[in-house]
């Protein structure tokens, strides 16, 4: 029925002279997710305004899921277009759109109009007028109330062509993807971290994640779940370089010679540090964690300073003070739920304490870490050595 | 060296088993209900397999029925003769230790207005014949119990139950789920007493989606598929004929020198079982090893996770089954281990080592020396 969207877009109206970068990087977005769709699409930029036009015949529920993920996006509208014929050809276009759309429904209505074409023949309230009486008159069900309509019609008089909308689909909002660089998510199997790193890419960072692999302590499936949540996730923040980092061998040597109410504090420290090695050699500017105040020991806010202590980049936590419900409402949405709840790796429990620190001090843990200089620094450098990278789209 | 130590979860396929099916698959690959030639030369594998099973269990051979495995034959079995039988009693009665695809069906049809018994096993995963004599009843329909359990070898006195049963109530129907014993013992259901029996291909090293149901003719039962009424209406759809003539072929090289492979076997499991007596610490659970089944050993190692030791093993190439793999997806506890009084803090330390003909000893071996460098470095890295 459409073979048109327009695409409306927030933040990125107000970004002064850079507007351009994050038009371009929204339009490149939108042409990747199209991609794979059904369809052959055109993707123009006109006076602030983006539209979507499909040539043809085209998948319309795929267009629309499509571009819900496309950061940036706040709105969705199929819009008919249509060239400037004069006032009798665009009443005629617009009893068309409102006979297929509202034909028989009990609404209100409002006609708006946007005058962008200063030459064209009639004002804006003569528009709204003239088109809300015909509407009237056509549709017996129809009302007008101006305040708070159920239906806004929206008529745009461009300069090279008339839009007719009705229909607003929500966007995801936020910012188009690549406009603020690139960073790294700490991606584990569970639910809060696919959600850190899409929160984080909303506002237009591109994600790359590290995954710390524990064989046997951690199974094949283990690692497959975490591609599979990375996949999930790629889908709206674009393909994902997953760094999988053999974490065992320092695992163990840190069960050997720490203080066992420590191990997870100081396995969580080694995790910022390799995690910020690759990010810094990988151009990442930040870590994002799934971290939240209080969700389990190690997310104590000692804790959490404890871990932060050896990081030098900045650490997002996205969902630092969401509860656990909230969390699970976006895993829902974005669809990493039913993945990050398959049971396949609770025997890394192994080398987490009973009785774990809440209150860690970073002095002792300090001292404590001492216990490994022999042979960490080694250990890290072999085990970014033997990464594997997988890429995930 | 890899070793696959998981035959009660799957067996390789015969050779000469995948050569025949791929004959079938591209030659003959007709239908056997049409009426030409090609629907002839099908016909033929199946009349074949029906009287290589006839003759191997001692059975007519309209009597054999052939399903898409062991979990279709169950329900069939279950189902169809609950069903078909619920006007002279609606009470079933089955054991603590089934496979998922008896203990499954037999809860659907307590859902749908049946009673059901569930009888205890012994520490040694035995079922108890007195709870069994007790158990049944006038109203009594069905019995079902498996010969071999899957988790740990334990093996059931049969002909001793059907004798109990038959006494007891002579209409009662019993049904035995012969999956993990079929290919290693030789079973003549007439003698026995068995009235409905369940067989699978892909544990005998025949393909997968192959599966035979012995059903007595003087059994009244009732199909579950509905269609083109093949296999005289009981089991509807067309024959899966590469699986039939797969699963007769498997069964045929399983039977030939029986006994001797059964001793080989056997002697593999001692070796097995005298290694694992040598590693501190350990348990083999069940029946001693020569009254249980010749194929499958549980052992349970104190203070280690099974699933950490199994990919620990796999690091190794040593394939094994953490509790029983058909269930092994969801973090449930076995309800065979829990049945035979298992400490618990052993439940989750249990693993299941199969065998079958084609095991040699240098895997028996390799495993054992496997087990014996991770036991010391897994029992280090312990929760505390």
């Amino acid at each position: 029925m459409f073979q048109a969207f327009l695409i409306k877009y927030g933040e990125i109206g107000v970004k002064g002279k850079n507007r351009y970068v994050f038009e371009d990087a929204l339009v490149a977005r939108m042409k990747q997710v199209l991609y794979p769709v059904e369809g052959t699409f055109r993707i123009t930029k006109e006076q602030g305004r983006i539209y979507v036009e499909a040539e043809g015949v085209f998948d319309y529920e795929e267009t629309i899921a499509a571009l819900q993920r496309v950061f940036g996006i706040v709105g969705i509208c199929p819009v008919v277009l249509r060239e400037d014929q004069g006032f009798e050809a665009l009443s005629k276009d617009v009893m068309d759109y409102m006979h297929r759309m509202y034909e028989g429904v009990k609404k209100t209505f409002k006609v708006h109009t946007r005058r962008a074409n200063k030459n064209y023949p009639l004002t804006s309230p003569e528009v709204n007028e003239e088109l809300g009486g015909r509407i009237l008159k056509e549709f017996p069900d129809l009302s007008v109330d101006v305040h708070k309509p159920d239906i806004m019609l929206h008529i745009e008089l461009r300069s090279h062509h008339i839009n007719i909308y009705s229909e607003v689909i929500p966007g995801p909002g936020g910012m188009p993807l690549g406009t603020n660089g690139r960073s790294m998510l700490l991606l584990s199997g569970g639910i809060d971290s696919p959600v850190a790193g899409y929160m984080v890419a909303k506002r237009g960072v591109y994600v790359d994640a590290v995954y710390f692999h524990a064989p046997p302590y951690t199974s094949e499936r283990a690692k497959q779940k975490v591609v599979d949540l990375a996949g999930k996730v790629a889908r709206y923040t674009g393909p994902i370089r997953l760094h999988v980092i053999n974490f065992t061998d320092i695992q163990m040597y840190i069960y050997d010679q720490c203080p066992h109410d420590e191990l997870t504090i100081i396995m969580r420290r080694y995790m910022m540090r390799i995690a910020q090695k690759l990010a810094e050699d990988t151009g990442c500017l930040a870590l994002i964690t799934g971290e939240s105040i209080g969700q389990v020991a190690s997310q104590t806010v000692p804790s959490l300073a404890a871990t932060n202590d050896v990081c030098d980049l900045p650490v997002f936590r996205p969902l630092i003070a969401f509860d656990k419900e909230d969390i699970v409402a976006v895993a829902k949405k974005i669809d990493t739920y039913e993945i990050s709840i398959l049971p396949y790796e609770d025997c890394c429990t192994t080398f987490v304490a009973r009785h774990p620190v809440t209150k860690p001090q970073v002095e002792r843990i300090r001292r404590s870490e001492k216990a490994l200089m022999e042979k960490i620094e080694d250990m890290v450098k072999e085990a970014l050595d033997t990464e594997e990278v997988i890429e995930v789209r | 060296m890899e070793a696959y130590l998981d035959n009660s979860a799957t067996t390789r396929c015969f050779d000469e088993v995948t050569d025949l099916m791929v004959r079938v698959m591209k030659e003959d690959f007709g239908n056997p209900s049409s009426l030409h030639t090609k629907g002839m030369e099908a016909e033929r594998y199946l009349r074949a397999a029906k009287a290589y099973f006839a003759e191997n269990l001692k059975v007519r051979e309209k009597e054999i029925y052939f399903t898409s495995g062991g979990t279709e034959s169950n329900n069939l079995a279950i189902i169809g003769a609950a069903m078909a039988n619920q006007r002279a009693g609606k009470h079933l009665i089955t054991s603590r230790i089934e496979h998922p695809s008896v203990e499954n069906p037999m809860q659907y049809l307590e859902g749908q207005g049946y009673a059901l018994t569930c009888l205890p096993v012994d520490e040694k995963g035995v079922v108890s014949l007195a709870a069994l004599k007790e158990a049944v009843t006038e109203e009594t329909i069905l019995v079902s119990v498996m010969y071999v359990n899957n988790e740990i070898g334990s093996v059931q006195p049969i002909d001793e139950m059907a004798r109990i049963i038959h006494e007891k109530n002579p209409r009662t129907l019993f049904h035995v789920d012969a999956v993990q014993a079929y290919g290693k013992y030789q079973i003549f259901p007439k003698k026995e007493g068995i009235d409905l029996m369940s067989i699978s291909g892909h544990k005998i090293h025949g393909p997968k989606g192959s599966g035979v149901l012995y059903v007595s003719e003087k059994v009244k039962i009732r199909p579950i598929l509905f269609g083109g009424e093949q296999q005289k209406g009981l089991r509807s759809g067309t024959e899966n004929v590469p699986g039939i003539a797969g699963i007769a072929e498997a069964a045929k090289l399983c039977y030939q020198d029986l006994d001797e492979k059964v001793e080989r076997l056997y002697v593999l499991k001692e070796r097995f079982a005298e290694g694992i007596r040598k590693l501190p610490d350990v348990q083999i659970n069940g029946m001693p090893v020569r009254e249980g089944a010749p194929h499958i050993v549980s052992v349970s190692f104190a203070g280690v996770k099974s699933e950490v030791l199994l990919h620990a093993l796999e690091e190794k190439g040593i394939y094994v089954s953490a509790g029983s793999a058909c269930s092994s997806n969801k973090p449930s506890v076995s309800r065979t281990l829990q049945a035979i009084g298992m400490k618990k803090e052993l439940l989750g330390s249990t693993l299941r080592f199969s065998f079958s003909f084609e095991t040699r000893e240098e895997e028996i071996d390799a495993c054992i020396q496997g087990l014996e460098e991770l036991l010391l470095v897994l029992r280090r890295y312990v929760r505390r």
